[in-house]
């Protein structure tokens, strides 16, 4: 496993942080002055700044800077390729298991560096929760998915506490309902968009703070993408929540700021309104008008 | 390209009478192909049923024997020479005269030296042995008269299955006199001679008398064998699989590693027979003919077998499993225990029991370690010096006797039944632990 922080300058990265976001913006003078818009907000709960992805040779992400609001949703929007499934992994170390992957940078959680060699990336998964794009429950028990999280972690004290957390977080992922009586039924024989309701229950159940979504709707029939965007309207309220999509109607739906990625390189990022009324820069609009895609 | 006209698609008409046209041979060659795939299978099938029908016709008697009912007297005087009966005293007895003077009374009237001697070859040399341990299991019968099937002599068995016939001209005369036959016919009128079950196959080891050879030797040296190399080879097949696939980095020292793996299966066994017995047995100085070399030999030809249907099963393994583990924040490792062996488990097992089906018929490696030995006693430890199946096949298919070509084809059925149930039992395990997901 290859890790390169090494090469991070965290005295700056610092001092960048403790500066006004408004100043910081300003004193920062890249040539083509991205992002458009405010990336950073007054009470993130993620600030990423300065984040180099390289895979091998090739640069996934370019110098990306970006806060994460607490209990709000985020949309990463962008042409296939542009390095926002990249940005989501690199949330949750995800990427560290891709040998050729190299990061710089920092991503600070609660003001903490994820990427600080005391962080042990099995931790910081239970605080960063994620739901992948085609729904993969373990081929166990419907019990046994939602139950396998707080397990490994030690959450539960007793069976009977475990089975309060099941039921926690199945009801929380509006699951409860439709598979209450048959717990013990494989998690892998229901319908597609239950699957992905009982991932999003298995990612609560350890109650993370940040919720990593790529493309939850992307396999899924117009009825069950309803149920989870309703779900995440609900989840939020608890959760910070980090959503990749490719709909712009979904990303218009569901979140409060939009961010635009373009060839790795972050583009413009504003309140969700705004972006999609009143694209600044030219690629977005280009993008949301459908001439980029 | 033509420069003078523009380049333009067919007429619609033009295109279908086009491929009309390319239809019939299309269809022929299809049916070409459909055709001589069912005559390889067809050839294949044939071939396995020649062997089949070769062997089982060859085989079949060997599971039979012919056998001389004879009435045994077992008084104290003529087993013990009037000495107590003691445990000690009914080892030492002397059965061959008690069988001896059972088969003078059959006929009287036979005397003189050769014609006794003739006689007494009808009997098996180990009819005697055979009559201890009946003694021996029962001291009761002692002191009294029993009436007893022992096995005749392979001459005898071979001429009354009728593998051997009487006439000069025949391929096979029989080795039997004119006198013995006569006897036989006697015998056989009489109700003393019977073709019998061959207990004495299933339950006795090698021996050079081909009435009392069995495979019982072999077949518990083939376990013992076969135990060695299974406790061995999975474990560590298994977690040089697990490693090389979920652990190790990608790089040059893996590359090699794995280009090794895939040589080492290729490699002819018997080069790990030559490694054993210059590793093993000269230089660590393990027993010759022991079960326990044979068991690591065979572990090494295995291991490479092992190891990459072990990888293949783990590739098989789809890679969202493993990042929904991931993504909970289990470790490599609980991701590794908890979800993606239990997936390729079975493809591991199938593997594995095709490796040891591999290694039960394996026969090269074993000779150079000397498990090729004559060797009479049933293995009791990993250590006695033993013999497997696919060695005494051939070690009897190497001797001179008639009757051990049928006792040859015998022992390769049960040969092939023990491969085909182990076949079978891997095609079992896979269907009872495959999970869909």
């Amino acid at each position: 496993m290859t890790l390169g922080i090494r090469d991070m300058d965290t005295a700056a990265a610092s001092e960048l942080d403790r500066a006004e976001p408004a100043a910081k913006a300003a004193a920062k003078t890249t040539p083509a002055k991205l992002p458009v818009g405010k990336a950073f907000v007054s009470d993130p709960r993620i600030e990423v700044r300065d984040l180099d992805v390289f895979y091998g040779d090739k640069q996934a992400l370019e110098r990306i800077s970006l806060d994460i609001g607490k209990n709000q949703v985020l949309a990463l929007i962008g042409p296939s390729g542009c390095g926002k499934s990249t940005f989501l992994r690199c949330v949750n170390r995800m990427n560290d298991m891709i040998d050729v992957c190299r990061v710089s940078g920092s991503v600070m959680l609660d003001g903490e560096n994820i990427y600080e060699r005391s962080v042990d990336p099995v931790e910081l998964r239970a605080r960063v929760g994620m739901v992948f794009q085609r729904p993969n429950p373990f081929p166990k028990s419907i019990y046994e998915n939602v139950a396998y999280g707080p397990r490994i972690h030690g959450l539960a004290r007793s069976r009977g506490e475990l089975d309060d957390i099941v039921q926690a977080s199945l009801e929380k992922a509006g699951l409860l309902e439709e598979v209450h009586d048959r717990l013990d039924e494989m998690g892998t024989a229901l319908s597609g968009g239950q699957q992905q309701r009982l991932c999003i229950a298995r990612a609560i159940a350890v109650s993370p703070e940040v919720i990593l979504m790529d493309e939850p709707a992307s396999a899924l029939d117009p009825i069950a993408t309803a149920k989870i965007e309703s779900l995440i309207e609900e989840l939020q309220e608890q959760f910070t929540i980090v959503i990749v999509t490719h709909s712009m109607q979904q990303a218009g739906r569901v979140s409060q700021r939009t961010a635009y990625f373009h060839m790795g390189k972050l583009i413009e990022v504003g309140m969700t309104g705004d972006i999609f009324t009143n694209p600044r820069h030219e690629l977005t609009q280009d993008y949301i008008m459908g001439r980029i895609g | 390209m033509n420069n003078t006209t523009e380049p333009v698609l067919l007429e619609a008409s033009t295109a279908g009478r086009r491929i009309r046209a390319s239809l019939a041979r299309r269809h022929r060659q299809e049916r070409l192909f459909q055709w001589l795939g069912i005559g390889a299978v067809a050839l294949g099938l044939g071939f396995v049923l020649l062997l089949l029908v070769s062997v089982i016709a060859k085989g079949y008697s060997g599971f039979l024997q012919t056998h001389i009912r004879l009435s045994i007297d077992l008084s104290e005087e003529m087993l013990l020479d009037g000495a107590p009966v003691t445990e000690e005293n009914l080892r030492n007895g002397d059965y061959r005269r008690a069988v001896r003077s059972a088969m003078q009374d059959l006929f009287p009237d036979v005397s003189g030296r050769r014609d006794r001697r003739e006689l007494q070859r009808l009997v098996s040399n180990g009819a005697e042995f055979m009559l201890r341990d009946q003694v021996l299991a029962d001291p009761e019968l002692v002191g009294r008269q029993i009436d007893l099937w022992l096995p005749a002599d392979d001459d005898v068995d071979m001429f009354a299955k009728g593998r051997a016939r009487s006439n000069p001209g025949d391929s096979v005369p029989s080795r039997l006199s004119e006198q013995q036959r006569a006897w036989i016919a006697e015998l056989e009128r009489s109700d003393r001679l019977d073709i019998r079950f061959n207990w004495a196959f299933f339950s006795h080891g090698d021996s050079r008398d081909p009435e009392m050879a069995g495979i019982w030797g072999a077949a518990v040296g083939s376990f013992l064998t076969l135990l060695v190399t299974l406790v061995l080879s999975f474990p560590l097949g298994v977690a040089t699989a697990i490693y090389l696939e979920e652990f190790a980095p990608r790089n040059r020292w893996t590359d090699l590693v794995e280009v090794n793996i895939n040589n080492l299966a290729a490699v002819p066994s018997i080069i790990f027979g030559l490694l054993g017995l210059a590793v093993f047995i000269n230089f660590f100085g393990m027993p010759r003919s022991a079960p326990l070399v044979g068991g690591l030999v065979l572990t090494l030809m295995t291991l490479p077998t092992i190891i990459i249907a072990s990888r293949a099963a783990l590739r098989s393994v789809p890679p969202s499993i493993r990042e929904a583990a991931l993504g909970m924040g289990a470790s490599r490792t609980q991701t590794v225990f908890h979800h993606v062996l239990p997936l390729a488990m079975p493809g591991m097992l199938t593997g594995t029991i095709i490796g040891m089906a591999q290694a039960l018929g394996e026969t090269a490696p074993l000779l150079m370690i000397g498990m090729v030995a004559f060797i009479v006693d049933v293995p009791r430890s990993l250590t006695d010096p033993s013999t497997t199946l696919p060695v005494q096949i051939y070690l009897w298919a190497d001797s001179p006797e008639r009757a051990f070509v049928e006792r040859t084809s015998a022992a390769i059925m049960v040969l092939l039944g023990v491969l085909a149930m182990m076949n079978l039992a891997a095609v079992l395990l896979r269907r009872k632990l495959e999970r869909r997901w």
